[in-house]
């Protein structure tokens, strides 16, 4: 028996020296929350921006930052700091968000949710359920929000219409929905019509290539456009113009952007530019996006501005100090209705930390700052 | 009696490495029913169910080198006790390795081998390897361990010569092998009945049936079924940064349901110098899909129902005493079904009907006392028929096929205190995209400086590929036709030291160290074009190197009174870096460099078995460091580490003349909640208790 206490000793020295190097689980702290000081401060009306981030789908990683351009300071993370007792925190792929009187309305795709917050503090006020939704706009004392989660149709293929649902902003209650087409994406309304942009992504490739138009009084359906495959965003410009980007198959349709005209809802012009997200600023609609070639495999970045009156592209590139060469996927366009910077962001390869540049209104950086995964949407904070 | 026992078996094993001379040993020593058995990997294992050797002790693992480098692997009794239900939970135990675990009894299960990816894991079922062109990788969560006689892992290869060409093929083997029949003197069957149940639900009724028919020809029958409704709880618990309770919330695991069955049976024989086997296998299940955990979104109804059927055979024929010919075919026909009815996500109703062929053809000739030379050639089909729509169906056919011819050429040297082994291997891939043509080499080298000593040096150095799946080359939204095979390239030096006392309580010794480094280029990786996450496309961006340090300690003991004690160590040490970006450089968020996902730094195990007479109980303890989700090594990715604690105690018994054992295990015994990978979070606690019959 001597001999084995003298050889395990061995063996407890080698577990020892074995257990230094493990470590141990300890609590989990809750996403941490960071703060970093990135540009000197500006004092317009306009206080500061929220930045959503989408996350990668599963990975419940959307993550709400806040500019403060008063301090200009970047705040990563605060949703889950200001309401920590949110279970798993945000969600998952933040895909849109607006603010709206007092309140902030992020859209979470894959969490099935409308997020409703305090446009000031970014406060819990509550959640409107709905699945799948994907973009928001608002009108009146409403907000109108896109859903792909519509009645199945059980013919053979297995088709699921979405739609899209009328929301109260007083009680959250949803009020009423209408059944538009297939993937319903981004939508905008101009002359009391809404306009859906159905992209028919679950169909690829045989996209869907219409725009619903609903009646917003009546609130149903009535005409459904033709445009183009596979469409995504929409705005309005003030003239009456409804803006539409079509991603194209990545094949032989390549990626243009359409405008259609309110009164007559008919498509007037079309534009050959890709666009992952536009922005419209008084008279320039802002698109950022890389459309790809698959004859050429290759991506083309583009920083381009459309001018909405005269229909013609006036700059492909609004970055004019070669920062573009460091944008490897430009995702996320906004720009300051004041000071008119513009804010681009690079979502990288759509799996790690994003990046949020300024340039200013001549296309020069003023500063960069490290987002959370997939940064794609703003909404102002402030007067303008 | 029994040490000597473990002589001989020693003996025999030490000779395999040649492959005439055991025969004829064994021959002589009445062992004929197992020798067949050898020529389908699976020499050890079998031994201790023959009525010599009905292990009541523990399982010596030491083995002698037959190949040049020795695989790590878990058999007989060892196997039974250490891990229950899944081949999974046995490859835990295997340094090296990460699996990731999706959760529960139903949830997809794959091995990733040093950190090289889980598509570069190839795994054989008696021989044979599971093909799966769709995806490139199998999900181990669907082997059962149920008759399963041994689990064994090969870094590199097999380094052996007579193997047919599919096994020089990929960059890590895991070899699954079932029970072959043997016979007790005077006895001509045997039944084994056993009966699990436990945590989630579970009731896994399985018989096997041995039957001899002649005196070379045996039968066995081995059917088994699996229900689990696959629920447990799970919490997720955060804090704030001040300690106090940020949420706490429980919840039940949902949709990782299973119900599934399988029949297999096997017809083996011997003539005089011919050794043949075949082999049904049919299974089929139904299983959830349990989702990723997010925010407002608690459960999930994704359904997936699997077929998968096969038929294989092989010969191996000892024609000349310097010639040997190895030849094997089987024919696969797996079908899968997904479906989700989830109106919250795309409606999806997916069927593959999956198509394999392949034959194998090998012949081995002895040139000079210790040269050895072979040459290997395979040719295999693949089909994939599905109503999965492709993205350019213009282009290519509506349903991928591929043919691959793969022809290797082995030499084997034992010289001096030499053994070495080299092959080439020369891939010719076949397919309507493109056509691809490869040649990649492997050298393995064995010293053993002491001539009576077993410690061993040893030197590897291998170059494979990966072909892109049908998926990556198919069913993405952009196809890339330029897409080529993921290269990997590994260099390994070890050593190995292991002794056996006869005296004494120290039974035996054994110390295994292995230092690598292997590159995985051209990795295919998914990127998003077109600025959508839904258009996915597969490119040849990837680059990862890795640096590793797998140590193995094993030590048994035998005390007065048949007591006995075997611990085993492992420990895994992993430093996996992207190099993918050299522009994503910041020295905090930036991900080149950064530690690959979900691979630990440390890792390890340490399993505890103790046998007294009839009892036998068995403590083990795995431990994954922490670990990032995303090669951005930044607090947002980061992942606990996490270890868990399990115990199990077994007893065989005598009742009316039956053998009986049952086992009982408590697993995660303190009830830690952990994740493997980000989302899917793992049960606490569970149980499981196991009523074996031997008729």
């Amino acid at each position: 028996m001597y001999k084995i206490k003298f050889n395990n000793k061995y063996l407890y020295y080698f577990l020892f020296l074995l257990i230094g190097f493990v470590s141990c689980r300890t609590d989990i702290i809750i996403f941490p929350y960071e703060e970093e000081p990135v540009t000197s401060p500006e004092f317009t009306s306009i206080l500061g921006f929220y930045l959503l981030n989408e996350g990668n789908m599963g990975n419940n990683k959307s993550t709400l930052d806040y500019f403060n351009c008063e301090t200009g300071t970047y705040h990563r993370n605060i949703y889950a700091d200001v309401n920590p007792s949110v279970p798993k925190e945000l969600g998952d792929v933040g895909n849109d968000i607006i603010i709206y009187g007092s309140k902030m309305y992020a859209i979470l795709s894959c969490s099935n949710k409308i997020e409703v917050m305090e446009a000031k503090t970014a406060k819990r006020i509550g959640q409107v359920d709905i699945p799948n939704c994907r973009n928001i706009t608002f009108y009146d004392s409403f907000v109108y929000i896109t859903s792909y989660a519509g009645p199945v149709q059980h013919n053979p293929t297995l088709q699921q219409a979405g739609y899209v649902a009328k929301i109260d902003t007083a009680s959250l209650q949803v009020l009423e929905r209408c059944v538009v087409g297939q993937q319903p994406d981004g939508l905008a309304i101009a002359n009391n019509k809404i306009y859906i942009a159905n992209s028919g992504g679950y169909l690829s490739p045989n996209y869907e290539n219409t725009v619903s138009i609903i009646d917003i009084t009546s609130f149903t359906e009535i005409k459904r456009l033709v445009v183009a495959i596979n469409i995504h965003r929409v705005c309005a410009d003030k003239h009456g113009n409804i803006w539409v980007t079509s991603r194209g198959d990545y094949l032989n349709s390549p990626a243009k952007l359409y405008c259609i005209d309110s009164k007559s809802d008919k498509i007037t012009d079309s534009i050959q530019i890709a666009a992952a997200n536009f922005h419209l600023d008084g008279d320039k609609l802002y698109l950022v996006g890389s459309g790809w070639n698959s004859s050429a495999m290759q991506d083309k970045s583009n920083f381009g501005i459309v001018d909405v009156v005269t229909k013609q592209i006036i700059s492909t590139q609004f970055i004019t100090d070669g920062t573009e060469a460091k944008i490897g996927n430009p995702y996320g366009i906004s720009v300051n209705p004041i000071t008119k910077d513009i804010y681009v962001t690079d979502a990288h390869y759509f799996v790690s930390p994003g990046t949020l540049y300024c340039f200013n209104k001549e296309g020069k950086k003023k500063w960069e700052v490290r987002t959370g995964d997939i940064p794609g949407h703003f909404a102002f904070y402030g007067k303008y | 009696m029994k040490l000597q026992i473990h002589k001989q078996i020693f003996f025999c094993r030490i000779n395999c490495s040649r492959l005439l001379i055991p025969l004829r040993y064994i021959r002589k020593d009445g062992f004929v029913s197992i020798v067949i058995v050898f020529f389908f990997n699976s020499l050890f294992a079998q031994i201790d169910t023959t009525k010599h050797f009905e292990i009541k002790e523990i399982t010596i693992t030491i083995a002698p080198q037959l190949e040049i480098i020795p695989s790590q692997k878990l058999s007989g009794k060892q196997l039974y006790n250490l891990s229950s239900h899944s081949v999974t939970n046995a490859i835990r135990y295997f340094s090296g390795v990460q699996i990731k675990d999706y959760g529960g009894i139903g949830g997809l299960k794959t091995v990733d081998i040093r950190s090289m990816g889980a598509h570069h894991t190839a795994v054989f079922y008696d021989g044979i390897q599971i093909g799966n062109a769709q995806t490139g990788q199998v999900d181990l969560g669907k082997f059962s361990l149920d008759n399963m006689e041994e689990v064994s892992l090969y870094n590199g290869q097999k380094s052996e010569m007579f193997q047919s060409a599919r096994d020089f093929a990929s960059a890590s083997s895991i070899y699954l092998k079932t029970r072959r029949p043997t016979f007790e003197k005077g006895k001509n069957y045997n039944i084994r009945a056993k009966f699990s149940t436990g945590s989630f639900g579970l009731a896994n009724p399985a018989i096997v049936w041995e039957q001899k028919i002649t005196k070379s020809v045996s039968t066995t029958l081995n059917t088994e079924y699996t229900y689990a409704t696959g629920k447990y709880k799970f919490k997720y618990r955060r804090v704030l940064p001040n300690g106090n309770v940020a949420y706490d919330t429980t919840a039940v695991r949902q949709n990782g349901d299973i119900q599934s069955y399988r029949i297999e049976g096997g017809l083996f024989g011997n003539a005089k110098k011919i050794f043949w086997d075949t082999k049904l296998y049919f299974y089929n299940s139904e299983r959830g899909i349990p989702c990723a955990i997010v925010n407002n979104v608690w459960k999930n109804s994704q359904r997936i129902w699997d077929r998968n059927f096969f038929i294989q055979g092989a010969v191996i024929a000892h024609v000349y005493s310097r010639y040997e010919l190895l030849t094997r075919i089987k024919y696969a026909n797996d079908f899968l079904r997904f479906k989700n009815m989830d109106t919250t996500m795309m409606i999806l109703d997916n069927r593959f009907i999956q198509q394999e062929l392949n034959t194998a053809l090998t012949q081995k000739v002895r040139l000079l006392k210790g040269w050895e030379l072979s040459l290997a050639t395979d040719f295999q089909w693949n089909y994939l028929k599905t109503n999965r729509i492709q993205m350019d169906i213009k282009n290519y056919e509506q349903y991928p096929h591929r043919f691959s011819t793969l022809v290797a050429l082995a030499t084997a040297v034992e010289f001096w205190k030499i053994k070495a082994l080299a092959n080439i291997l020369g891939t010719l891939i076949n397919e309507k995209i493109g056509n691809k043509q490869k040649f990649t080499p492997a050298v393995f080298i064995s010293y053993k400086p002491v001539k009576n000593e077993e410690f061993h040096i040893r030197f590897f150095y291998k170059q494979i590929f990966r072909m892109p799946t049908f998926n990556d080359l198919y069913y993405t939204e952009i196809v890339n036709n330029k897409l080529q095979p993921e290269e990997a390239t590994q260099f390994n030096l070890g050593l190995q030291y292991s002794k056996i006392f006869n005296k004494g309580v120290w039974e035996s010794i054994m110390f295994k160290t292995d230092g690598y480094y292997n590159i995985i280029k051209d990795k295919v990786i998914a990127v998003y074009k077109g600025n959508s996450l839904v258009t996915r496309m597969m490119m040849n961006i990837g680059l990862v190197k890795i640096h590793g340090i797998d140590v193995i300690v094993l030590l048994n003991w035998k005390f007065k009174d048949a007591i006995r004690m075997q611990a085993q160590l492992n420990y895994t040490f992993q430093k996996a870096r992207d190099y993918t970006d050299p522009a994503d450089n910041d020295a905090y968020f930036g991900t080149y460099k950064g530690q690959i996902s979900y691979i630990p730094l440390h890792s390890g195990s340490f399993t505890l078995q103790f046998v007294y007479k009839t009892y036998q109980l068995n403590y083990s303890f795995i431990y994954v460091g922490e670990r990032y989700s995303n090669s951005a090594n930044i607090r947002e990715n980061y992942l606990q580490p996490w270890y868990t604690h399990d115990l199990s105690l077994g007893k065989e018994f005598c009742f009316k003349k039956r053998k009986f054992s049952v086992l009982a295990e408590v697993n995660n015994l303190l009830n830690q909640q952990f994740e493997v990978v980000d989302n899917f979070p793992m049960p606490g606690t569970n149980f499981r208790v196991v009523l074996l019959v031997k008729i």
